[in-house]
């Protein structure tokens, strides 16, 4: 259809009315979207006299500012990966039919449910559950001995080994309950895409089971895990409350530094922090890219 | 033999994976029991119920959620009906326009919403009115990769031509096209998509926060910083919550193939 509408260059114009209908779109578009994005990226280029100048990424020798970044890539590398492993197993246990049906099924609302829950209440959850008073904490301190001279032992409260909630490692358990399901949901579609034909054609072709997931289901499964671990960065990279309310904003994320930026202009200087936001958008513009590259490469074969 | 083997280890897997879910809402519920000292009450939720700026903010969310909704669906419905019928070949383009809400992050998209219209020609950060504007388009860009993607799932389903020439042969205009014939067609898709985009309203911090206005987040926000018992209650009530919204989802959508949700 596109080819004979190139054929007959009359229907050009016409081809460009037929896009009138999505005016209101596309201002709506402009306007909330566009417009706030150009500005923070035309102020990341100028200095305060609005003169052009590239200054303002010197926040990357600006050790706080760089910290940051490294701090936010890091929880979400980690979390995606921990996030991606976790949630590919599970997903595999329930697509392949080697858990009891009611289990699957629990297991696939909840992922639904949990990839949608974050935020402030995910860390009013984690800190009534782990935190310093926590339920869980609570329970595990209670376990105590009497020691040699009599004294209480308790030797489980974990805040005594070394974990605290209100940390990295509190973080990356938080985020890991929205990572891991939002992996169920974007790769069971494509585990349900592999076909019992290949287990079978492998089998009568003499291959043991790791064969076949080393040389059939790998190369084939790889677009699409890469992309959803992908996903589950962008995912941790952008998410903003469940860290502030989680640490009171003491762990110095991207997102976290951008926030106080707005408050308070921390940097001392309001064109670095559109530096900063701009960083943000680069990474995650390249971040879904590579998903929906990746996610086109699966796509071709689901289908079929 | 070895499939036995497989069999424990996928239910090990989904074992623990149930714990990761149903351990740390249990031990919120149990947590948010114990504001009374000794015995399990249900002190916690009275306490937020009887709050008067709970109810408010959670009357705010909710009426930000609906007013996002409704200009949602008439943004978009109209809009994928129009690239159906219309402009087809603008399909993978606006696959890739509505995925962009993912690539600004919240709090980058609120810092460009501050400094754009807070300063002149437009000012609106100086009413409350003019920043629930703000607060509506930005709730309406966060949302709109769910919203589309249910419209878009939906109209694909239907076959929007046939209808549109049967009512339009029938002498309807377009606009009785598209409120009596395609949106009684797209109700499950429509309120799939309208059902996510509240309980995203719902639990968003980010606008509510930094355009300081008392939605339901910031309030959250507030009392994890002021108390101990009752983040607890919140959570559960905004666990509920969110299980009713997807909830919804599910019991209207049964039998039929749902868009996928995913992410925040």
């Amino acid at each position: 259809m596109d080819k004979s509408l190139k054929r007959q260059p009359l229907k050009d114009p016409e081809r460009w009315k037929n896009l009138i209908g999505l005016l209101p779109f596309f201002l709506f578009i402009a306007f909330f979207l566009v417009m706030p994005s150009i500005t923070l990226f035309s102020g990341a280029f100028q200095d305060t006299n609005g003169h052009f100048t590239l200054s303002n990424f010197s926040f990357l020798h600006n050790t706080f500012a760089l910290k940051s970044y490294l701090t936010s890539i890091w929880v979400s590398l980690i979390t995606s990966v921990i996030g991606g492993a976790f949630g590919f197993f599970v997903a595999y246990a329930t697509t392949s039919g080697r858990t009891p049906r009611w289990m699957s099924s629990i297991l696939t609302t909840f992922s639904g449910l949990a990839a949608n829950f974050g935020g402030v209440p995910l860390a009013f959850a984690f800190i009534a559950t782990l935190g310093r008073t926590g339920f869980i904490t609570a329970l595990l301190k209670g376990i105590c001995f009497n020691g040699a001279d009599g004294a209480a032992i308790c030797p489980f409260n974990p805040y005594d080994h070394g974990f605290n909630l209100y940390s990295v490692v509190g973080l990356i358990l938080a985020y890991t309950y929205f990572q891991f399901p939002l992996m169920v949901l974007t790769i069971t579609p494509a585990l349900e895409g592999l076909k019992k034909e290949w287990v079978e054609a492998s089998t009568n072709l003499g291959s043991s089971s790791a064969q076949y997931w080393r040389y059939v289901a790998l190369p084939v499964l790889l677009p699409s895990l890469l992309g959803a671990t992908i996903l589950l960065f962008g995912n941790a990279f952008g998410a903003y409350a469940t860290a502030q309310a989680l640490t009171g904003g003491s762990i110095y994320l991207v997102t976290i530094m951008i926030g106080q930026q707005i408050r308070g202009d921390v940097l001392g200087n309001p064109n670095e922090g559109y530096a900063l936001a701009f960083g943000m958008v680069v990474i995650m513009s390249l971040t879904i890219f590579l998903y929906v590259m990746l996610q086109r490469k699966t796509a071709r074969w689901i289908k079929s | 033999m070895t499939r036995q083997k497989k069999n424990s280890w996928a239910i090990f897997w989904a074992v623990l994976a149930m714990l990761y879910f149903f351990v740390p809402m249990l031990g919120t519920f149990i947590f948010s029991l114990r504001m009374k000292r000794g015995v399990l009450s249900l002190m916690a939720y009275q306490s937020v119920l009887a709050d008067r700026h709970f109810l408010e903010s959670f009357r705010y969310s909710a009426t930000m959620g609906i007013i996002t909704v409704t200009i949602s669906v008439l943004l978009l419905l109209p809009t994928v009906y129009w690239i159906y019928i219309k402009a087809p070949w603008m399909r993978a383009a606006m696959d890739i326009i509505t995925i962009l809400p993912f690539v600004v992050p919240v709090i980058v998209l609120v810092f460009g919403l501050i400094r754009t219209f807070g300063r002149p020609p437009f000012q609106l950060t100086l009413t409350t009115f003019g920043t629930d504007i703000l607060m509506t388009a930005g709730y309406v860009i966060i949302t709109m990769p769910y919203m589309y993607r249910a419209i878009d799932v939906g109209m694909r389903s239907v076959d929007v031509r046939t209808l549109t020439e049967a009512a339009q042969s029938l002498g309807s205009n377009w606009l009785q096209v598209l409120t009596q014939v395609i949106l009684p067609n797209l109700r499950i898709a429509v309120l799939s998509g309208a059902l996510i985009c509240f309980a995203t309203v719902m639990g968003e911090l980010i606008l509510g926060d930094f355009l300081v206005r008392p939605a339901l987040g910031s309030y959250m926000a507030g009392v994890g910083r002021s108390k101990a018992y009752e983040p607890a209650a919140l959570a559960i009530i905004s666990y509920g919550l969110t299980w009713l919204c997807l909830g919804l989802i599910q019991y209207f959508s049964r039998g039929r193939e749902s868009g996928q949700l995913t992410g925040r």
